[in-house]
């Protein structure tokens, strides 16, 4: 296995007296489709929040590649590759689609703090907007206000806008949320097809599609990795049947 | 381009389609000079109009498209006539060179204060620019020696026009020289919103949390719109104290702010011609509701204002685009809009409805 691409070193959070995240130790390898599951109320968002640089961790520090990016605003650590989507759409409801995607190009590429250039004038950023758009079948509802669009299309547009930054690890919070089970299984077949290169880590709930996607599985209790390891070790773990799997509370 | 209809798959004309100049835009602008020839005895109150229209637009810019709602963005305007005035009363009476140092001021005070403003949200981002526009205010009227406080600015002399026209007293070089600044000011501000940077202003306002997720360093796109902000209004400050040779407290004071937001409300926000639309309404009505009724009249300006707001929430051109017939809804071909807004007898409406096709309608 090759050097990391991400790396935590015992995270720790807590608000006030409530620990929502506590030595947590990550590593991720490029290529890999790390899935992070646990009940509700495990921190799992609040990982993808502290590793993402919306919540600044108590301790610990978060290494990107060779760059501890620990103490980074959160768009510095989108212009290093480090890109999450929200499990509640995060879109802009009166931009369209393509604007919307035409915007976070323009923001990797340098551009967007331009003033003085009609954005028509930008046509190789249309384009990879445009064709990111195509590549996650949106490309003929792309002209639309956003908020005209379907749930499920919402849902592709969050990752069409994460990998508009051109990430190399895409931190994925729910991406099937809310989408119906029949329809999810696409929503990950897009995602199971996004470059090998890239670094993917997706919560999600329903384990039919852990199993079927995930490379490896990290199930998180309380706040703390309870166990890493592949979808046929996950599975099998005495801990994770009785604390999880099999429990009452599925989230 | 090509003639025929529009391929699904072209993501080109679709854009090019919103930046267009549309013909009620052009139309909008030749009539701006129709006061000279059909009212010739109103053009003071023209140039008022074209420095109001200025001045709001430099909120719209802020308000509309990058959503920062300001409660004190007198404060550019009113240092801009200061500081205009100031420099005629030095003995510079030149108006550009006037324009030019007012507009510098205004819009380093205002990079100075965007450092809080980036920082400030909500709620407390109307108290900040409230309480900036007041702490000016009353420095303004400390500072008598310097301002003449509530006695106004004395003195103020501007030499004639690039040496040529003077300033009459029929308003006839200011309303020219007002409309002028701001066509120039409009351009800036229209290749401004159809340029990256204000996509990004727009994806602010749409969605403040998403951005930073995209890679956006929001704090710096605030900072330089409202910079940019306050050196247009600045500008227009600037305008009305070289157009009226005078310079008095009100220019800072919170009614004149009050009343920039409250025009931009009326005209629509985030439109671009929201504010001109709004500014003409607003002086023509408080014109007329002055000469019919001298004492009472802010009774009718209130009138106008709840009933605009009750009937057209997204203001009068937010209201004008309801009637648009070709919905959004419809897709592309409909909103790239092939044909030229035509005059028919039902394209007028439509033509202006169509000023504000570019943005958002919010109501739904």
């Amino acid at each position: 296995m090759s050097a990391p691409v991400l790396s935590t070193r015992r995270l720790d959070k807590s608000f006030g007296s409530l620990v929502v995240a506590k030595d947590i130790d990550l590593s991720l390898p490029r290529g890999v489709r790390y899935a992070l599951i646990g009940p509700n109320g495990a921190g799992k968002t609040t990982l993808i929040n502290l590793i993402a640089g919306v919540l600044q961790p108590d301790a610990g520090r978060i290494v990107l590649g060779e760059e501890d990016v620990t103490r980074l605003e959160p768009e510095q650590r989108v212009k290093r590759g480090l890109v999450r989507t929200f499990q509640i759409n995060t879109l802009f409801p009166n931009l369209s689609a393509l604007e919307s995607v035409t915007l976070a190009v323009c923001e990797r590429r340098g551009v967007a703090g331009t003033w003085w250039r009609g954005l028509t004038g930008y046509r190789e950023e249309v384009d990879e907007a445009y064709d990111i758009l195509s590549s996650l079948t949106l490309g003929a509802v792309c002209y639309q206000p956003t908020r005209e669009l379907a749930y499920g299309q919402q849902r592709l547009l969050e990752i069409a806008l994460a990998l508009a930054t051109k990430p190399r690890v895409l931190l994925l919070d729910e991406p099937a949320a809310g989408v119906p089970r029949d329809e999810s299984t696409g929503l990950f077949a897009a995602i199971a097809g996004l470059s090998q290169e890239l670094t993917v880590l997706f919560i999600e709930h329903d384990m039919n599609v852990v199993f079927r996607f995930a490379s490896r599985v990290i199930v998180m209790v309380g706040g703390r990795i309870l166990v890493e390891g592949e979808p046929s070790e996950i599975a099998a773990d005495p801990r994770v049947r009785e604390g999880y799997l099999g429990g009452a509370r599925h989230g | 381009m090509t003639s025929t209809a529009p391929a699904i798959g072209d993501p080109h004309r679709c854009l090019r389609a919103q930046a267009r100049w549309r013909g009620i835009e052009v139309a909008f602008w030749l009539a701006t000079p129709l006061p000279f020839l059909l009212l010739p005895s109103h053009l003071q109150l023209a140039s008022h109009i074209a420095i109001t229209a200025l001045f709001t637009l430099s909120l719209d810019l802020i308000l509309g498209y990058a959503g920062i709602v300001s409660l004190g963005h007198a404060a550019f305007f009113g240092l801009g006539a200061y500081a205009a005035g100031l420099v005629s009363k030095a003995g510079w009476g030149e108006p550009l060179t006037g324009l030019a140092i007012a507009s510098a001021v205004a819009g380093l005070v205002g990079y100075a204060t965007s450092a809080i403003i980036a920082r400030t949200r909500h709620l407390a981002l109307i108290m900040i620019t409230l309480g900036l526009g007041l702490l000016l205010h009353e420095g303004a009227n400390a500072a008598h020696w310097l301002t003449g406080g509530a006695d106004g600015l004395q003195g103020v002399r501007m030499w004639p026009l690039l040496g040529r026209f003077r300033f009459d007293l029929y308003g006839y070089t200011a309303y020219a020289y007002s409309l002028v600044v701001l066509f120039l000011m409009f351009l800036v501000t229209r290749r401004l919103i159809h340029s990256p940077f204000g996509l990004s202003l727009r994806g602010i306002r749409e969605n403040a949390i998403r951005m930073p997720a995209i890679g956006t360093p929001i704090r710096s796109r605030i900072r330089a719109v409202y910079t940019i902000s306050a050196v247009i209004a600045g500008i227009a400050g600037a305008l009305l104290a070289q157009t009226t040779e005078t310079v008095s407290l009100a220019t800072l004071d919170f009614q004149r702010s009050a009343e920039v937001l409250v025009i931009l409300i009326l005209g629509g926000a985030g439109r671009l011609y929201g504010g001109l639309i709004g500014a003409i309404v607003f002086m023509v009505a408080r014109d007329q509701f002055s000469g019919i009724n001298p004492q009472y009249w802010y009774f009718w300006i209130g009138a106008l204002l709840v009933s605009v707001v009750m009937f057209l929430p997204n203001g009068i051109l937010g209201g004008l685009a309801q009637f648009r017939p070709l919905s959004r809804r419809a897709g592309v071909p409909a909103a790239l809009g092939q044909r030229a807004p035509g005059w028919r007898a039902s394209g007028i409406l439509e033509g202006i409805a169509q000023l504000t096709s570019s943005r958002r309608d919010k109501s739904s």
